[in-house]
């Protein structure tokens, strides 16, 4: 599914200072019986924001005004669990076009990647300075650029370097898809398949 | 330089690699299931393209389904529209579909190994991260994402950088009362849930050997619960004595080639691993967790760790205790429960029924426990009723349900409700995995059973009957 391309990004961030946040948090299993990518970014989060009779609990993130912003900072280990890409498309309906924490679950950083969500990988060290940035000024903006690979908090010019996979980085920014790329190779795979038998 | 299972099985399937990016990996066996593959055939439908191999692929319906009344119509209309959705777009690609009501329907990961869909050395996807629990007979098998279903559907291969390797090793003899699910909720605890992230991970060593087919299968199964991309034990004798004569496993020639390929698919001496672990079968304990979130898991004779013992933030932990209403340093044992669930792709095949029946026989379900039992598939249920199982079951105050993943994810009607305890023999304990507010305490077949029969949280080394 197309998204929008990825240059670069100047956003004030969302904080969300848990570890281990697992996508049955990021949208619960009760939320996935759609047949078409529609409504997820509603379920965001959704036990988390709201109460059992769907009035916002609001103590949560995301029903606080003061925090907004195209950017979502999470605790280590953000995205384990299921395999559900519901959960990145939840994070991207909602309007997030990047997740950055100290360290991303595999599948979950994977599906990012594919519906254009960029996960950001920084040390510990640096997510803590992004988590007290926020914290001393919720309007503290930050510059992620994914052609130079580097996130900087505007405020303090301090920036440190993420990691990401060239031919992912080429996808991100012009908003292909890995099907587009397999559909050409496709002579090839058949050859291939010719000495795979069932 | 000298390979691994996983190098082996891995290296065979690389159609070609894309300079500095990933692998494009060739796909033997793709399961597919109704809730992450409407988006993807969505996806086929406006590419205007069809299924590439529907020989190669299996559509089977389970996380959506009701465990009672299956032969009448399904009473949610959004759960009813996903089968029906799973149900044309199999119809319309040719793909072969074992929808609710036929005698082959199951969990896609208990169904898979039944048929001889899932074989060693194959590569094995499916849109759901226990796709892990196929490394039992040294197939490489993963999770992946919808628009990763979508590729496969349409090139029968997938875009993957390879991960890096694990492995994690187990001598001894396990102790009386722990299972293959013990095993593997200690090596989480150890290694906790993101501990084994980014690599494949193969398990070694004399306590995997002497599992049966089924214990393999529920320790691979739990590999995505240490962040692992998935897990593999080598294939062996018992791996081809399981596999051997399934409805789809190669016959005559093609059995005896086949053979060729898996009798080398083993770990070769001085092949390196990126991370390797140790650990002791002895040492192991019947194991159940406090927390939410797989690693958290304890030894049952030993107390729920305080904040300063654990590695991680004290945030988090304490914020985990809040949820399931515990303390730091209280003990699991006699802990109140509400509910019991078996069942499961961890633990819903015939070998943890009879392990669950072996407990209850002769006792009494508690009056303070409601008790789900699902059998993992139409299979399982059948050999329940023909080993007998279910007379001593019955006569021990238990109903048998229809197969699903039920409870383990609660997107059909078997939620656990707020605030309520469940022993559960599956794979996660995340907060209202079981239902919104459920609190999961994960276990084996045999803890749950010991739970079921005392009504609170019991050592079931101390019901096993002699």
């Amino acid at each position: 599914m197309a998204y929008d391309k990825f240059n670069v990004l100047n956003s004030t961030a969302v904080p969300l200072p848990i570890e281990n946040v697992d996508t049955d948090q990021i949208i619960p299993a009760r939320f996935l019986k759609a047949t078409e990518r529609v409504g997820f970014g509603d379920n965001l989060f959704r036990d988390w924001r709201y109460n059992s009779d769907d009035s916002p609990k609001a103590d949560f993130v995301l029903n606080n005004t003061t925090y907004r912003g195209k950017i979502l900072v999470g605790g280590k280990n953000f995205g384990s669990g299921s395999s559900r890409e519901h959960a990145a498309w939840a994070i991207y309906d909602y309007g997030f076009r990047c997740v950055v924490s100290s360290f991303f679950a595999d599948i979950f950083r994977n599906n990012c990647l594919n519906v254009g969500v960029l996960p950001v990988q920084v040390s510990p060290e640096f997510l803590e300075q992004i988590f007290s940035a926020i914290e001393a000024d919720h309007h503290t903006t930050f510059t992620i650029d994914l052609p130079q690979q580097k996130i900087t908090i505007d405020a303090t010019g301090n920036a440190e370097g993420f990691e990401i996979n060239p031919y992912k980085k080429e996808n991100m920014t012009n908003g292909f898809d890995d099907i587009d790329y397999l559909l050409n190779i496709k002579e090839n795979i058949r050859t291939f398949s010719k000495d795979t038998p069932l | 330089m000298k390979k691994t299972l996983f190098d082996k099985v891995w290296d065979k399937h690389v159609v070609q690699q894309i300079a500095q990016g990933p692998d494009v990996l060739f796909i033997d066996r793709h399961m597919v299931h109704e809730v992450t593959s409407p988006v993807a055939f969505l996806g086929l439908k406006n590419r205007n393209i069809k299924v590439m191999y529907p020989e190669r692929t299996f559509a089977t319906a389970d996380h959506n389904t009701p465990t009672i009344n299956q032969h009448l119509p399904l009473q949610d209309p959004l759960s009813a529209k996903q089968l029906d959705a799973l149900e044309r777009n199999a119809n319309e690609h040719g793909i072969s579909y074992w929808g609710l009501g036929h005698e082959k329907n199951g969990i896609v990961h208990v169904v898979g190994p039944e048929y001889g869909i899932t074989l060693p050395g194959a590569t094995i996807v499916c849109g759901d991260s226990h796709t892990s629990t196929h490394g039992a007979f040294g197939a490489i098998a993963f999770g992946i994402g919808t628009s990763e279903v979508e590729m496969v559907l349409s090139t029968q291969c997938i875009l993957q950088p390879k991960p890096k390797k694990m492995r994690i090793t187990i001598n001894g003899t396990l102790q009386k009362g722990v299972t293959p699910k013990d095993v593997a909720l200690f090596i989480i605890s150890q290694l906790t849930t993101s501990g084994a992230t980014g690599h494949f991970v193969e398990y070694a060593g004399n306590v995997f050997e002497n599992m049966s087919m089924e214990g393999r299968m529920t320790v691979c199964n739990l590999s995505i619960e240490m962040g692992a991309r998935g897990g593999m034990i080598a294939p062996d004798d018992k791996t081809f004595d399981y596999i051997k004569g399934r409805e789809f496993t190669p016959k005559g020639a093609d059995w005896d080639k086949a053979m060729e390929y898996w009798q080398e698919l083993y770990t070769e001496q001085g092949a390196e691993f990126d991370k390797e672990f140790f650990f002791i079968g002895d040492e192991i304990e019947p194991m159940i967790t406090f927390g939410t979130n797989p690693g958290m898991g304890i030894g049952i004779s030993k107390d729920i760790p305080t904040a300063a013992e654990i590695e991680g933030g004290a945030a988090t932990y304490q914020k985990s205790l809040q949820y399931m209403g515990y303390n730091e340093g209280e003990s699991m044992i006699g802990k109140d429960i509400d509910f019991v669930f078996i069942g499961s792709c961890t633990n819903g095949r015939i070998e943890d029924f009879r392990a669950f029946t072996e407990i209850v026989k002769g006792r009494k379900k508690a009056d303070n426990v409601t008790a789900w039992l699902v059998p993992g598939s139409h299979q399982v249920e059948k050999a329940i009723k023909e080993e007998g199982l279910l007379d001593i079951l019955q006569e021990s105050g238990f109903e048998l349900r229809e197969p699903g993943c039920s409870a383990c994810l609660a997107m059909n009607d078997d939620k656990v409700p707020q605030g309520k305890y469940a022993v559960s023999t599956s794979n996660r304990n995340f907060e209202g995995r079981q239902g919104p507010g459920s609190r999961t305490l994960l276990a084996s077949p045999i803890m749950a059973a010991a739970a079921a029969v005392t009504g609170k949280v019991t050592d079931p080394r101390t019901l096993i009957h002699s």
